[in-house]
């Protein structure tokens, strides 16, 4: 995973709410077996629109997304942060995230930044008012900054240092690989098995 | 939150315990201070959408699948519904991943055509291996519906399916608990369809965020295993990555027999510790919201996420009705999408398409209850009938269901996802419009431009009589 300490960057305001994982990569694009290669997904259908946001030239290179309340609802489908990821997101802030993309996206190194709906407003119209104003997400401090102001958000102190260090879940796992042995053994023995 | 969570170990001391925490307990692996507890996972689903990344990983490391015995896979999005092999090259090489990663990993796979083949929480319950207290995972959002049988089950994304692979755990914090507590009986016509779209448009798609659901209550008791899989598969509409279901002897006769499931004194020491797999009369929740099912009637879906729907006898509603900016705002983009007007009448809007199958609504007891409306009659909407499972397709063939969706001019497929997401050829055409007893009404969800009703496997019946959205009363 990609590790997340600070990020500096402009920002793109997206005013909708509930955006689905479907929205933010249609099924279309599931079909693909590699890891790769998923920006052109990335809300393809709303992209189609010439007045959609992403279209709008003012706001290319962003990599910041200011996002309605209850972003990433829906599939679990971890294709919707590498797509934003392979866009050009860093981090996404919004009132409210669906569990599952949440999760996704602190396993993947995209940011999930929990602001309270005004302040995401607030940021979202000062993106719209200056397309070049950079936003600063500081995952050390726990702040998000943008000109004088600054605002705090929480983050568990585990996915934070996991975040930061850049680690794999897995690697971290496989160090207590005695104490899964010792639960397995315990199992109790009516337990299916698929074999 | 550690304040809260301190303070909550110290009365744990004392208090009851609700179900999720029971099975959530039984199955911490590790458990240390400031980190996620370590969950052994009972079983694992796999199916060819979620997964070839996760193999690669696997491939990358140079890790094996720590319990190929504990995971199960089968081909649903991509596969076809009409006899032949997989047209769309891309859809072929997907499963054909999925067959490839199977062999060298040493994982039971259900291919197309295989008896055992269908829907990935078709099949878990239908072979038993979904059971009471267990932890189920798959890459898949609805895997919820297993909690229908007393356990935690919740979908994960491609990361978590090649943690579980390598390690057959997952890190996570228990989330919140919440009750949904629905008293009083169901009207007769009323499903468990209408309950949960009805409980999602109460809470809203973010209500159950953060929370393990538990359905309780006198009309939860009432339903079937079939009825209560449609509830607890949609508490991921609601938000909640979980929903469950305290067992009881319904779930035990279910069970009972079932491929997978004990058998001799295996069952009866199996049962004596399900029967203990109920939440506490003194646990507490951290929330409770309150239902009553007598109230209900059919409920289908206006807009373009599974909250914004309304009882199938109200009207398109008008955006200036919420309160709520946001949901205002999200209204009025929902009728632009749906080119519905405010003040129609529900009952009034024409369909295109009907759609019966899906983890939802797949399943013997629902393609009952559209046979039962349509037994005699003709449908007037393209009619797709989509078995959630070969054995489910079989088991309707005995019964001579297919015999009447054909006579009344419906399409009797074989067991996939089908046009609960299109990623097979089963879509909907740009502004084409289907009444669908699947989960999601999202923008495109069933083919780009297509303009998605959820309804229950009743209402999807008699729409299909009629052309338009009706409940089965009104024929």
């Amino acid at each position: 995973m990609e590790a997340f300490t600070t990020h500096t960057g402009t920002a793109v305001p997206l005013r909708r709410s509930n955006v689905d994982t479907d929205q933010i990569i249609p099924a279309v694009w599931l079909k693909q077996v590699s890891r790769t290669g998923f920006e052109k997904g990335l809300f393809a259908a709303w992209r189609e629109d010439p007045a959609f946001v992403l279209n709008n030239p003012v706001y290319q290179g962003a990599s910041v997304l200011l996002a309605g309340p209850d972003f990433g609802t829906g599939s679990s489908r971890e294709h919707a942060v590498w797509a934003l990821q392979q866009y050009g997101f860093r981090v996404v802030i919004a009132a409210r995230f669906g569990d599952i993309f949440r999760n996704n996206s602190t396993k993947m190194g995209l940011l999930p930044v929990v602001l309270d709906a005004k302040v995401v407003e607030e940021l979202q119209a000062a993106a719209e008012a200056d397309p070049t104003a950079e936003i600063t997400v500081d995952l050390v401090e726990r702040q998000v900054r943008l000109g004088e102001s600054a605002w705090s958000f929480e983050i568990d102190d585990y996915t934070r240092w996991r975040l930061l260090e850049g680690l794999d879940d897995i690697g971290l796992t496989l160090r207590h690989a005695d104490d899964i042995a010792t639960y397995e053994n315990g199992r109790q023995p009516w337990l299916p098995t698929t074999v | 939150m550690i304040t809260r969570g301190k303070r909550r170990k110290e009365a744990l001391k004392t208090m009851g315990r609700t179900l999720a925490e029971k099975v959530w307990e039984q199955h911490v692996v590790r458990r240390a201070e400031g980190e996620p507890d370590l969950l052994f996972i009972d079983l694992h689903l796999i199916h060819e959408v979620t997964s070839p990344q996760a193999f690669d990983g696997l491939r990358l490391a140079d890790r094996k699948v720590r319990r190929p015995d504990l995971t199960i896979a089968t081909e649903d999005h991509n596969v076809p519904t009409v006899l032949g092999p997989i047209s769309d090259p891309v859809s072929r090489a997907q499963v054909e991943t999925l067959r490839k990663n199977a062999a060298e990993f040493g994982l039971r796979l259900h291919p197309m055509g295989d008896a055992g083949q269908g829907v990935v929480h078709i099949i878990g319950p239908q072979f038993g291996l979904t059971q009471p207290g267990m932890t189920i995972v798959c890459g898949d959002s609805h895997t919820s519906t297993h909690g229908a049988f007393g356990g935690i089950a919740f979908g994960i994304g491609t990361s978590e399916v090649e943690h579980v692979l390598a390690t057959q755990t997952l890190p996570a914090y228990r989330p919140k608990t919440m009750a949904i507590e629905v008293s009083g009986a169901l009207p007769y016509g009323v499903t468990a369809k209408d309950l949960i779209l009805a409980i999602i448009a109460k809470i809203g798609t973010g209500g159950g965020q953060g929370y393990i659901v538990e359905y309780r209550g006198e009309a939860i008791r009432n339903l079937s295993m079939e009825g209560r899989m449609t509830v607890c598969n949609m508490s991921i509409e609601a938000g909640a990555r979980a929903g469950m279901i305290a067992p009881d002897e319904t779930t035990f006769a279910y069970l009972k027999g079932r491929p997978h499931a004990p058998e001799g004194p295996a069952w009866d020491e199996a049962v004596a510790y399900w029967r203990t797999l109920r939440t506490d009369e003194d646990a507490v929740f951290d929330q409770v919201v309150e239902i009553d099912a007598s109230t209900l009637t059919p409920f289908v879906t206006w807009g373009t996420n599974p909250g914004q729907g309304a009882p199938l006898a109200a009207s398109v509603p008008a955006p200036e009705e919420f309160a709520d900016p946001v949901e205002r705002s999200a209204a009025e983009r929902a009728l632009e999408y749906m080119g519905l007007t405010a003040g129609t009448p529900l009952r009034d809007v024409e369909v295109d398409t009907v759609f019966v199958g899906s983890c939802t609504n797949g399943r013997l007891e629902d393609l009952r209850a559209a046979a039962d409306i349509l037994r005699g009659r003709t449908v007037k909407t393209r009619t797709l009938i989509v078995p959630g499972s070969m054995l489910v397709k079989l088991e309707a063939e005995r019964e001579g269901l297919d015999e009447v969706f054909r006579a009344a001019g419906a399409e009797w497929r074989e067991a996939g996802c089908s046009m609960c997401l299109g990623m097979n050829p089963d879509t909907l055409a740009p502004g084409e419009r289907s009444a669908s007893t699947s989960n999601r009404n999202f923008e495109g969800r069933q083919g780009k431009g297509g303009r998605t009703h959820l309804v229950s496997p009743q209402v999807a019946a008699a729409t299909a009589v009629t052309g338009k959205l009706t409940a089965p009363a009104d024929l």
